[in-house]
């Protein structure tokens, strides 16, 4: 019973890629046949070869994965190194520090649109690696995160490194860094989607076909006048490539998913 | 709670350099600026600027259509997240059942958090395609309804609720299987000697227990509905047919990018700003007891 109910709710969460993925493999006919063709026909690798030339998939998806890795890895090391000066050191400004990058939790993208985009135009920063990534870099979770972690390692440790003759950066990188990959493995995975998925921001701040990120890129390939083509089968071909590189690092990585997602929504 | 180890007159600094600089160059300062354009009149081609104190809120809640974009965003964010907690809720409670092969269920439903919204309502839309997708097929059969959302707003909303709701289904999940195992097992198994059913130890035990985890994901997918789906409405309706699924981001966006009016734009981001700053309380409120018994 409960079996029969977890396979009808899987159903429903799996029927709409399951549906993409049979369209992908099918031609135009099969595609607009009614009534619906249900399952995989056999024309996967030409939809995929025609999506792939047709809508540049290998550029976007690079950029994407450029995306998708600086903004985690960027987030994890300005987050870990500025947790670490609040948690071990006393300094003028330390708790206006916290307070600032607390604030950042109440301001999203979508809550500064225009006047960000400003400032990346000043910088120079239109249609630039720098401009996609670094501006989505500031993290409060990942520096609460970080914060929450060094606080429960015991003080005695930083101590005995101290005595030790180990400068702050040296314990930074001999003891904390290797007691800390668990934290970094389960928030790479959650940041990497987060700057995979970004629709808003490559969207404002690119404007040439080269700098395109897949997320964005795939919207062009749907028809919007009704005398174009309806090439749906690619369109799905191209969904299919645009969502498997996340969902891949999920399944792959799933016990650090869950542990960041919980972990990092404290 | 404080611990001081380290001393030096600059490292610290050095060390919180790279996050502060993020953080006022593209947190702060555009969030002043916004502040500011929000009490001006900019011209659209931004060479002329003049102060109008509170004119451009006014104009605002005096139009139809900025009332229109905040009762579509109350509609499109209260029906996603009614759907995405109740839908996770329930499939958390059939994954965290003693069976057999639970993990390989628990992964099949967590994944759709890997996919974007705007990917996800690309899929969906060609599922809600009038011609050609297998959804109004099979309405068809039932009703002669035309399923159209190219002319029907409410079939548009109801696209883009569906495809949001879905890629919320499995970071709900994750909270909900997390809480549900938190629940010591030794209480179930007491009210299941006392003869309580699995749907009467849902309702009475593991539900109360997890309330909180449920208020605080109502309160996040409330926050990731209201401001994250700028992408899977402009990948499906651009906010039509006419304004009927034009939530308050997007239009934000519009009349600032399109319509070129800074200043309205300016005042619909503090309005956004305000908002952001409640919830985020509320949610504060409720991961704290999310915390404590976990």
């Amino acid at each position: 019973m409960v079996h029969a109910l977890l396979i009808a709710c899987i159903a429903v969460v799996v029927f709409p890629l399951y549906y993409a993925f049979v369209i992908s493999t099918q031609d135009i006919q099969e595609v607009v046949q009614r009534p619906p063709r249900l399952y995989p026909s056999s024309h996967l690798l030409e939809n995929y070869a025609e999506a792939w030339r047709k809508a540049h998939m290998g550029r976007m998806l690079f950029n994407s994965f450029v995306m998708g890795v600086t903004v985690a890895v960027g987030k994890i090391v300005i987050s870990m190194l500025s947790a670490f000066a609040i948690v071990y050191f006393d300094f003028r400004g330390r708790m206006f520090c916290f307070w600032m990058i607390f604030l950042t939790l109440m301001l999203p993208v979508p809550v500064r649109i225009m006047s960000t985009y400003e400032v990346v135009g000043t910088l120079g920063w239109i249609n630039t690696y720098q401009g996609l990534t670094i501006p989505l870099m500031a993290s409060a979770t990942a520096t609460f995160l970080f914060r929450q972690f060094y606080m429960t390692i015991p003080n005695e440790l930083a101590e005995a490194a101290q005595l030790d003759g180990a400068g702050p950066m040296r314990f930074l990188f001999q003891f904390l860094l290797p007691l800390s990959w668990a934290n970094i493995a389960a928030l790479f995975v959650v940041l990497f989607i987060f700057g995979w998925n970004q629709y808003f921001w490559p969207i404002l701040i690119t404007n040439t076909e080269a700098m395109r990120t897949v997320v964005i890129g795939l919207e062009e390939l749907i028809p919007r006048s009704g005398t174009e083509l309806p090439t749906w089968n690619l369109i799905m071909a191209g969904a299919i490539m645009a969502l498997l590189p996340p969902v891949a690092v999920i399944l792959f990585m799933q016990r650090w998913f869950v542990k960041g997602l919980v972990e990092s929504e404290k | 709670m404080q611990r001081t180890v380290f001393r030096s007159r600059w490292l610290p600094y050095l060390l919180v350099f790279p996050q502060m600089a993020v953080t006022v160059l593209f947190f702060f300062w555009p969030a002043l600026k916004s502040l500011q354009l929000s009490v001006y009149r900019v011209n659209p081609f931004g060479d002329s600027t003049r102060f109008i104190g509170l004119e451009n809120f006014a104009k605002l809640l005096g139009d139809p259509d900025y009332y229109r974009s905040v009762v579509n965003s109350l509609v499109f964010a209260g029906s996603v997240t009614v759907l995405a907690v109740a839908g996770s809720l329930l499939m958390a409670a059939l994954a965290t059942q003693k069976i057999r092969g639970l993990s390989a269920y628990r992964t099949l439903l967590l994944w759709p958090y890997g996919i974007a919204p705007a990917v996800s309502g690309i899929i969906f839309l060609f599922i809600f395609h009038p011609t050609y997708g297998v959804l109004p097929y099979f309405l068809s059969f039932i009703t002669a309804y035309e399923f159209n959302w190219l002319l029907k707003g409410w079939v548009a909303m109801a696209l883009v609720v569906t495809a949001t709701a879905w890629t919320h289904l499995g970071y709900n999940i994750a909270f909900f299987v997390a809480g549900l195992l938190a629940i010591p097992g030794a209480v179930l198994e007491a009210a299941d000697v006392d003869g309580a059913g699995p749907l009467r130890r849902f309702t009475k035990i593991a539900f109360p227990l997890v309330s909180p985890i449920t208020f605080y994901l109502v309160v996040l997918n409330m926050v990731f509905a209201f401001f994250e789906s700028f992408g899977v409405i402009d990948a499906v309706t651009k906010g039509g047919p006419g304004d009927a699924t034009m939530i308050m981001v997007y239009k934000a966006y519009k009349d600032g990018f399109i319509g070129l009016n800074a200043g309205s734009s300016g005042a619909q981001s503090v309005i956004l700003m305000a908002l952001v700053i409640g919830l985020t309380m509320l949610q504060f409120k409720y991961a704290e007891k999310k915390v404590t018994y976990r």
